[in-house]
């Protein structure tokens, strides 16, 4: 029985290994308006995964050919939204955003950097927070729902100012711990199905799960448009659906958990060019 | 027409039978290597509903990881797990129930889902916590389809 089980076993292992290189991403290159953008990059030593793929290199043409042309973009529409935003006066301050930050192009180091430390307030800040905060206490306005339009409008603007620039997250320093709480939640398996972010990532990226070509979930594509449901997508909204899909109870978005999946998702992207705003599937 | 009546009396006791017999999710009795050689119905399963168990998305969605050419009606075979192409041929029936109760017994940490177990993953969401993913008679259904992939 137990040499029947292994050479079965053996069987699956050439199984897989012959499919392996079948189910390597693409071998497409990404241009945005003519600038060529890198979806692959080296990964650090020592880490999970020898190469990073971006997710654009596991959609089908027509997806990716979406996102070379910003006119093609269904994302720009809500960049336009995120834009009208931006110079719009609201709250009890009489301020727009452009008030204190002229220019949104100041912004163009720092989409890569984030979540990172706040000093300041002691905790992991993501970019939806540091919006809010701009909201609350600098404009007297109300804060964005962390994965609703108007959040998703502004940070796909701001995202949009660190298009092509490497990802580059903090990893030690005060996060070290919530980097490794994220770390945790990744390969806890979850749900009724019983399956961790790990075994659809790390290790079936190539393959094909139904019609969907898994990528390696990579965040450097967010704020994404999906064609799916035909709007901008929070890194977390995505997460709270991968759980969703395997029957769990998702973390609330904005939660502590998910600030440290996020944190640590980008971590394993550290790297990878900014593409937002992506399409994706 | 006597023989009949009997014959009617005898289906109707085994069904009573049957259902009196299901085996609960938290005592299928698992022999070595993860097999289960009794039928968790004390019945034999329906290859037919096997099958539109076995495609059917909310239920077995086998084919989210397996390619199965005996299903190629239905596009997109994922590809994760092996073929199943001649399942039946390499596993015996006890064997089979085993990895469709609950494959981890069968394949150390292996991703696919544990079809007749009650407690999975952390957080399952409430409307599936402490249910099994098929009930007895379907896995019983999967099961005797699968036997059919020679
Ligand atoms: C059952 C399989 C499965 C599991 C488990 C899963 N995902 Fe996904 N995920 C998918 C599929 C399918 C997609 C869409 C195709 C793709 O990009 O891989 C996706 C997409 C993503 C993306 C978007 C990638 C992009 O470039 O647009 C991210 C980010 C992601 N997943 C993160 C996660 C995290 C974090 C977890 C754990 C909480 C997780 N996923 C668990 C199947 C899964
Ligand atoms: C999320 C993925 C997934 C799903 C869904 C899934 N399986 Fe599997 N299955 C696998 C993997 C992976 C293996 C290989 C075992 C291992 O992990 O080493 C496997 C192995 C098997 C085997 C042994 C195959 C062989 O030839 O060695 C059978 C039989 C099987 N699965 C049947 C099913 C059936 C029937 C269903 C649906 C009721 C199903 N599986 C659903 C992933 C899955």
């Amino acid at each position: 029985m137990k040499k029947l089980l292994s050479t079965v076993a053996c069987g699956i292992v050439a199984m897989t290994f012959g499919q392996a290189a079948f189910a390597d991403p693409d071998n497409n290159n990404l241009t945005v308006e003519g600038m060529a953008i890198s979806t692959d990059a080296k990964a650090m030593a020592g880490g999970p995964l020898d190469q990073l793929f971006s997710g654009w290199r596991f959609r089908a043409s027509e997806t990716q050919s979406l996102q070379m042309d910003d006119f093609d973009n269904p994302s720009f529409v809500f960049v336009e939204d995120g834009e009208a935003l931006y110079d719009k006066v609201d709250g009890s301050e009489g301020k727009a955003c452009s008030s204190c930050h002229e220019d949104v192009a100041e912004f163009k180091d720092l989409r890569p950097t984030l979540p990172r430390w706040n000093e300041a307030k002691g905790k992991l800040y993501s970019m939806e927070q540091y919006i809010n905060d701009c909201r609350v206490d600098r404009m007297g306005a109300e804060k964005w729902k962390w994965t609703g339009t108007n959040m998703t409008a502004m940070t796909s603007l701001i995202s949009l100012q660190s298009r092509g620039m490497p990802i580059s997250v903090a990893t030690d320093g005060p996060v070290a711990d919530i980097l490794s709480k994220g770390k945790e939640i990744y390969y806890t398996r979850v749900g009724q199905l019983d399956m961790s972010c790990a075994n659809c990532h790390e290790d079936n990226f190539g393959n094909m799960i139904r019609a969907d070509h898994l990528s390696q979930g990579q965040t450097n594509g967010f704020p994404t448009y999906r064609l799916k449901n035909a709007k901008m997508n929070s890194i977390h909204a995505r997460f709270k659906g991968c759980m969703k899909n395997i029957r769990a109870k998702p973390f609330k978005p904005g939660g502590a958990e998910f600030q440290a999946l996020e944190l640590y998702v980008a971590s394993r992207g550290n790297g990878l060019a900014v593409e937002s705003p992506s399409v994706r599937n | 027409m006597r023989s009949i009546a009997i014959a009617a009396i005898g289906a109707a006791f085994f069904a009573t039978a049957a259902n009196a017999a299901e085996v609960a999710p938290d005592s299928v009795a698992f022999g070595t290597d993860g097999i289960v050689a009794a039928s968790l119905t004390g019945a034999a399963g329906d290859p037919a509903n096997g099958k539109s168990v076995f495609v059917n998305r909310k239920l077995g969605n086998c084919l989210a990881c397996h390619v199965n050419s005996d299903a190629n009606e239905h596009s997109f075979h994922g590809e994760i797990g092996p073929s199943l192409d001649g399942a039946a041929s390499r596993w015996n029936e006890a064997q089979l129930r085993g990895i469709l109760v609950n494959s981890k017994m069968t394949f150390e940490d292996t991703m696919m889902p544990s079809f007749y177990r009650l407690v999975n993953g952390e957080r399952t969401m409430d409307k599936f916590a402490g249910k099994t993913i098929l009930t007895a008679a379907q896995l019983e259904d999967v099961l005797a389809y699968l036997q059919t992939l020679k």
